[in-house]
């Protein structure tokens, strides 16, 4: 139970007027701009829109800044944002193997059509610190090839036509979404997917390890990623045919599991798969791996116990939102329960005080009760 | 889609939208209290009242299911520009729009469930007229009884059994719109 | 669910083309073009059918690349319905949060269902086009760069 508390007002006014200001700094130094943020620091831009569910990197940038640099509180802010907008439709799915890759590697097949591109990636820098980015100054133009027109198949489409890999079945059923909904189960997969890739980046990165180290039985191969941007289509009623709205970039990722049969399948690779908002690969590939963890029960193997297996685990604590919502809230005053668990303490240690004496006086009388 | 249909939506849609959502709430909060809403105009033979409340209420996550005699292919298509409902069945809709001989059988609209008692039907009945006369209304918002011209009683008496379960109604006419949720008390005017 | 996007007549493609064009291309650069345009020829008349609105639109992908759909998340979409004198309606949808962007795109489509369409695709979509092409082909010759072609080692005796 919570006590209203009346009187915090003026506390409050003058608690956020410090925040704006200990928000803008040293006053002598230049104020960040939305568009810096969104260029310069695109990556955080990508993990608030990912969360956040919601692709708009000005408004993603803006509340970077306004959250001082904490994400989950930017992605607070953007989910909040997010319910005061009106919904116009849903698109088509958007088709990847259409996407024009900015990067596109395999660990599986080393020379697969259209390559292996490294793209703008941190995976080669050896991780020093560099200095001379404290000063600033011009960037170099980066090199140029000849730009690939065709399209890039997928990686999975090979072990596909050998029939060695599990099929990925369509369907025509419109997908639950947890935007609308509260979360029930059984959650289908569809739904599992939609959770994890707005989950919290950390959380899922440490499911999708824990599976790596033994909880549970994932030998997972990155089959292929990928990043770049797609076209997102929808029908529009008043035209009478479908146009795009849009552009998203997004990365994928698709592993490929050891699989040595069960009863209900034949050995074969199975999938994880990853999809996420920007260029966001430990999102991706982690999701591929907790996507394949909570596939056990449909592929016929054990549950191991682990805690990716458990899709009530997974779902219920991967929403960064939610959790810190009811984590924060032992902040707010309960005072009444407080009061109440004081006043119990106080009773039974008097209770027990009382006891001790009457031993001490009478230890041969029955003690009082 | 012909053009007709893109006429009859909200001219100023935040505020028009947020006085009609005021009236219905009062008129339901407090049922036989005869309210206005105006800013929607549908193909015939929907009332204004009936489609300012479709634009109020509906949006692409409410089934709407047009019973006869006010389903037509104009007021599908202006059902689907100024609102993108889905047109729906009567057992899976979350709005009904007809009058009440259409929109008969009621036993095909969702009640609820005891989880969820929300997850019913809202009936949006067209009638000739409204008034405050005929059956008695008591209960929940209604200070001693209030009076209103419903189609029926024992339709009503049936649903109220089954609260918190059950189906709610919005009655309209011209620009008018009256209402009466699950939990009122339904009588023979006395 | 979708039209049978087969069966679209010679206008209702161009008419598509050109309005995927406009909801990608860079907001400033269409407001530009559309404000170069209505100095040189004229602002259309018109009546606002819907007016500027922003809302989302939910992007979905699929499981597998190829299986289930299921829902990403959202983009912001801005939309808009403008009748002209003629009565001529056109839509507008383009991606984020920008109202004159829309309605400059609700009225360029309202245009060119009349006898302005290959002016209007002469002078403000082949521009857009040609922009977004440009970039797509720097993206892309940049990332040619980074393709690594391998050596394959041959292993020597002893």
């Amino acid at each position: 139970m919570y006590v209203a508390v009346k009187g915090g007002e003026r506390a409050i006014d003058n608690a956020h007027q410090w925040l704006a200001e200990e928000r803008r700094g040293d006053t002598s130094i230049a104020e960040l701009s939305i568009a810096q943020i969104r260029e310069q620091l695109a990556l955080a831009v990508n993990r608030v829109m990912a969360e956040g569910s919601l692709y708009d990197p000005d408004l993603a940038a803006l509340a970077i800044k306004q959250a001082r640099g904490d994400m989950i509180e930017a992605v607070f802010l953007i989910r909040a944002f997010r319910t005061t907008l009106p919904r116009f439709g849903a698109s088509t799915p958007i088709d990847t193997g259409s996407m024009a890759c900015d990067r596109r590697i395999s660990a599986t097949f080393k020379d697969v059509p259209g390559g292996q591109v490294l793209g703008p990636t941190f995976d080669y820098t050896h991780r020093l610190i560099d200095f001379t980015l404290a000063a600033g100054g011009e960037v170099p133009d980066a090199a140029r090839g000849k730009a690939r027109t065709e399209p890039t198949p997928h990686v999975t489409e090979f072990l596909d036509k050998e029939g060695l890999i599990q099929e990925e079945a369509d369907s025509f059923e419109t997908p639950r979404d947890l935007t609308r909904e509260p979360l029930d189960f059984p959650a289908d997969r569809p739904l599992k997917l939609q959770a994890i890739t707005r989950g919290d980046e950390g959380f899922i990165l440490s499911m999708a390890y824990s599976t790596q180290r033994g909880y549970g039985r994932n030998h997972p191969f990155v089959g292929e990623m990928r990043v770049g941007a797609v076209d997102v289509e929808m029908d529009i009623p008043e035209l009478g045919f479908s146009i795009a709205l849009g552009e998203v970039t997004v990365t994928e990722c698709e592993t490929v599991n050891q699989f040595m049969g069960s009863k209900k399948q034949p050995p074969q690779f199975t999938r994880g798969y990853g999809l996420v908002f920007g260029h966001s690969e430990r999102k991706a590939i982690s999701m591929a791996l907790v996507d394949r963890a909570m596939r056990w029960e449909e592929l016929g193997e054990d549950n191991v116990g682990a805690p990716a297996q458990d899709d009530e685990f997974v779902l219920y604590h991967c929403d960064n939102v939610q959790a810190t919502g009811f984590l924060e809230h032992i902040k707010l005053p309960h005072y009444v329960d407080f009061q109440s668990e004081l006043e119990l303490i106080r009773k039974l240690r008097a209770e027990v005080e009382a006891a001790q004496e009457a031993d001490e006086e009478a230890p041969f009388q029955e003690a009082a009760e | 889609m012909s053009d007709t249909v893109y006429q009859g939506g909200f001219t100023n849609p935040p505020q028009d939208a947020a006085h009609a959502f005021r009236a219905t709430m009062q008129a339901m909060a407090r049922p036989g209290t005869i309210e206005t809403i105006k800013g929607g105009q549908a193909p015939r033979p929907v009332s204004s009242a009936a489609a300012t409340l479709l634009l109020t209420l509906c949006d692409p996550d409410t089934g709407l299911y047009l019973a006869p005699g006010h389903d037509s292919q104009a007021m599908r298509d202006w059902v689907t520009f100024h609102t993108n409902a889905p047109l729906v069945s009567a057992e899976e809709a979350d709005f009904a729009l007809g009058s009440w001989q259409a929109l008969q059988p009621l036993d095909a609209y969702k009640v609820g469930v005891p989880a969820y008692p929300d997850r019913a039907a809202t009936l949006i009945v067209e009638m000739g007229s409204l008034t405050a006369s005929g059956s008695k209304l008591s209960g929940p918002g209604i200070k001693d009884s209030a009076a209103l011209n419903l189609p029926e009683i024992a339709a009503f008496q049936a649903n109220r059994t089954l609260f918190p379960l059950g189906f709610d109604c919005f009655f309209t006419a011209g620009d008018q719109i009256a209402a009466l949720p699950r939990s009122t008390r339904v009588e023979e005017a006395a | 669910m979708s039209k049978n996007q087969n069966n679209l007549t010679n206008e209702q493609r161009a008419r598509q083309a050109r309005l995927s064009v406009l909801a990608t291309a860079s907001s400033d650069q269409l407001k530009a073009l559309w404000h170069r345009w209505t100095d040189a020829n004229g602002a259309p008349e018109y009546t606002l059918v819907r007016a500027p609105e922003i809302g989302t639109v939910m992007v979905r992908g699929r499981a597998g690349a190829v299986g289930a759909p299921f829902n990403l998340g959202e983009i912001t979409v801005t939309r808009c319905s403008v009748q002209l004198a003629n009565g001529a309606v056109g839509h507008g949808y383009v991606q984020g949060r920008d109202k004159d962007t829309s309605l400059a795109a609700a009225l360029i489509d309202a245009l060119a269902l009349g006898d302005q369409a290959s002016a209007l695709d002469a002078d403000i979509i082949g521009p857009l086009q040609a922009e977004a092409d440009g970039k797509a082909t720097e993206r892309a010759e940049k990332a040619a760069a980074t393709k690594v072609e391998f050596f394959t080692m041959v292993r020597g005796e002893g």
